[in-house]
């Protein structure tokens, strides 16, 4: 016990202390935090004012395309060729000319004339901006009472609850379920591989460095391995958790210091920008205005507490830990079956295909979470850390959820015995390409 | 008193091969044991049984009279012939990390690590990394981890491969030392040059079977062939005509009137007899018997145990 702990220490400082772990410890949360920053950032560089010229022969479009702030429309009546020059000696960096019969046309062609192509938002803004109007133009025209229509179409949004034992009706979100469940079982996913391939590195370095057979005449191999996925499950306990403290921290005080105003402003106008694209404009407007209404914020925060957040914690850490030990045992009997990180790939396929079907089968899961398919995939130990986290929102029956666990335990002890088993002899072989026919024959030697 | 270590019978077998094949051996204490063989030979596979490192099909180990348990390895130290340390890790730290695993309390590691590191010369490499070290360098601290918790039994396989002839010698007077110390001491060679400087007792094993065993004097005796070598001045027609029935030339070699000839003796004749014969028409310059060098006994044992028997039964 005493020699297994002193492995930990070993496996665990030596990585802890290794100036990667320092790099992708602090990278980590840099990365994480720019993902939530640089699209606000992106959003608010990527805007370049515009001057438009409309010369709109058709009258209908004149004074009723709305500006924005970053593009002002002028509305003239000149010649194309005139207003050409506008465009070279400025103000003007973009001219569109509409055509006269655009009233009674199928389809409107407006010619967009730039000396510096535009974004595509800002085709897009005006290309939906003229079909809207539009619209209202040829209803009008059909002497259609507008406000008639907006009357007629009404958003219908499915209110989904969930009648509890009490006979209670309780309010659940779907996609909050799905999120919540992906969210987890990709974070799950992640971590096996990127602690399961350290195992098998550090696996794999202990016999190219030849110390291997050193230390297995002080301790048992299969001593040595668990010691050696323990010390990695810590450095990832480690770097999970300083990830998350130092993203929080990055990425609020960024947030909070530098984009203060910005981000305020950014938001302000990306929903008038989304307001105005919508086809439906007054539905549109509606609906954008209702999610932004605190209420509706409450009651997502609402409807994330009914999720019992305690119990997919719990069972987070619990697959994630069994899920990694379960997986590390396998990437530890890989690593020894090889002489270099090279020869790895026949053996890391099998292992992965499970975990990879893992993520396809998931996603039938999320549309049926109580097939018969679900039902085996989550209690299976090889697939059930990711499946059964993205079935957990959906209320798992407590048999299952405890079939599965227990599966899973079983499983990881099986499978670490059976890598125990290769482990042992691999360690020792040295210069010989294994094959799966001899990894086979490992199982059956005496110990 | 009782052997160091007693291996009774050990039979190994992996899926398409064995690798030993009811081998027994005694190594009495306070002796150097060498264990002999050609690669390939059971020689590793007996090793890491020793080790606990793996168990055998059949068969028992007995390490002071007690079977073979875990708690022996804290009295064994080993150093494998694919030997290595951790690259990235420093000195320091590794040998510490070693000598903990072998059972030393952090602070007796430290001092007596301390003695080791002043008697090699070497107290400056404590926190360098072990990729700065050469080769002869690391081995030296693979020495060190390997006799640090003052082991009963040392095994070492292939101990001077790598060294240079400075250092092997620093090596070798260190095992004599650690032999007069106490410790007994197995190490497995194909060198023979080192076995016959150093071993009290050998084994022979070739094709997962004992051979041969016993002490190096009785069995360069025993391999002793009744050949000699004689130079005389003198004429060499009358020399042969001088040899009688009891014994054969083998070879001569002729430098003008110095003649220099192999001659084995047949039956139970001793050499005075044939000086004897001899030494009335030449004389004698150098009279010498051939022994057998323990790599002639190696090399002729190996490549062909049954002339061996014959000869062997020939002798007795």
């Amino acid at each position: 016990m005493n020699k297994l702990f002193l492995i930990i220490q070993r496996e665990y400082f030596s990585r802890v202390k290794k100036k990667s772990f320092l790099i992708m410890t602090l990278l980590g949360p840099l990365l994480m935090a720019g993902l939530m920053i640089v699209p606000v950032w992106l959003a608010m560089r990527d805007k370049t004012d515009h001057q438009i010229l409309v010369l709109d022969h058709s009258g209908l479009f004149v004074d009723k395309i709305p500006n924005t702030k970053q593009i002002k429309f002028t509305y003239g009546a000149e010649s194309i060729q005139s207003a050409k020059a506008k465009l070279k000696d400025g103000p003007f960096d973009l001219i569109m000319e509409i055509k006269g019969d655009a009233l009674n046309d199928n389809k409107t062609t407006p010619v967009l004339y730039y000396k510096k192509q535009p974004g595509l938002s800002v085709e897009q803004y005006i290309s939906n901006t003229m079909e809207n109007i539009l619209f209202d133009y040829r209803l009008q025209g059909d002497s259609i009472d507008l406000t008639k229509i907006d009357k007629a179409r009404r958003p219908v949004e499915i209110l989904t609850l969930k009648v509890t034992e009490e006979g209670k009706d309780e309010k659940t979100n779907t996609e909050i379920n799905m999120a919540i469940g992906f969210v987890c079982a990709i974070i799950i996913y992640f971590m096996i591989f990127l602690y399961g391939s350290q195992v098998m590195r550090g696996v794999i370095e202990e016999k190219t460095n030849r110390i291997v057979e050193v230390i297995v005449s002080s301790v048992k191999p299969f001593q040595l391995m668990l010691g050696k996925i323990i010390g990695v499950a810590l450095v990832g306990l480690t770097q999970f958790i300083l990830w998350i403290v130092l993203t929080l921290i990055i990425s609020t005080t960024v947030n909070s210091i530098l984009f203060k105003d910005q981000i305020a402003d950014t938001m302000k106008h990306n929903t008038q920008m989304e307001k105005v694209m919508k086809n439906d404009l007054t539905a549109g407007i509606d609906k954008m205005e209702k999610v932004d209404s605190p209420n509706e914020v409450i009651e997502l925060f609402n409807n994330v507490n009914n999720i019992n957040i305690s119990k997919v914690l719990m069972c987070f850490a619990f697959y994630f830990l069994f899920g990694y030990l379960l997986y590390a045992a396998l990437f530890a009997a890989i690593g020894s079956a090889v002489d270099s990180e090279a020869d790895t790939q026949q053996f890391i396929l099998p292992v992965t295909i499970p975990l990879i079907a893992s993520f396809i089968i998931a996603q039938s899961v999320v549309t049926d979470p109580d097939s018969s398919m679900a039902q085996f995939f989550s209690i299976f130990p090889l697939t059930s850390p990711i499946v059964m986290m993205v079935r957990l929102p959906f209320d798992v029956p407590v048999w299952e959820l405890s079939l599965s666990m227990v599966m899973l335990v079983v499983g990881f002890l099986f499978f670490t015995w059976l890598a125990g088993k290769i482990y042992r002899t691999g360690i020792l072989m040295y210069g010989k390409k294994t094959t799966w026919k001899e990894i086979g024959k490992w199982l059956f030697y005496k110990g | 008193m009782t052997p160091i270590l007693e291996v009774k019978h050990i039979h190994k077998n992996y899926a398409s091969h064995v690798a030993l094949k009811d081998v027994s051996l005694v190594v009495e204490p306070q002796k150097i044991f060498g264990l002999l063989g050609p690669n390939g030979a059971g020689k590793t596979s007996l090793i890491r049984i020793i080790n606990q490192i793996t168990g055998p099909d059949s068969g028992d180990v007995l390490f002071n009279g007690e079977r073979l348990a875990p708690k022996h390895v804290d009295f064994i130290g080993y150093l494998p012939e694919e030997r290595g340390l951790y690259k990235k890790m420093s000195v320091g730290e590794q040998v510490m990390y070693l000598a903990q695993l072998k059972g030393l309390k952090k602070a007796d590691a430290k001092v007596k690590l301390q003695q080791w590191f002043k008697k090699f010369e070497i107290e400056n490499w404590w926190d360098k990394k072990i990729e700065e070290l050469s080769k002869g360098m690391q081995q030296k601290v693979q020495f060190i981890v390997t006799v640090l918790h003052e082991p009963k039994l040392l095994i070492l396989d292939e101990p001077f491969s790598g060294f240079d002839p400075i250092n092997a010698q620093l090596i070798k007077n260190e095992i004599l030392e650690l032999r007069d110390k106490g410790a007994t001491i197995i190490f497995s060679t194909h060198n023979m040059g080192s076995v016959e400087e150093l071993c009290d007792n050998i084994a022979l094993i070739n094709k997962a079977e004992k051979l041969l065993d016993g002490s190096v004097k009785d069995i360069r005796k025993k391999y002793k062939s009744n050949t000699y070598n004689i130079t005389f001045r003198g004429n060499l027609i009358g020399f042969t005509n001088a040899l009688w029935a009891g014994a054969e030339l083998l070879d001569k070699k002729s430098d003008e009137d110095v003649h220099t000839v192999t001659v084995k003796m047949l039956r139970q004749n001793k050499p005075n007899d044939l000086l004897q014969a001899v030494i009335s028409n030449s004389e004698i310059l150098a009279f010498n018997e051939i022994v057998p060098s323990m790599n002639d006994i190696f090399i002729s044992v190996v490549e062909n145990k049954t002339t061996l028997n014959t000869q062997s039964a020939f002798t007795e």
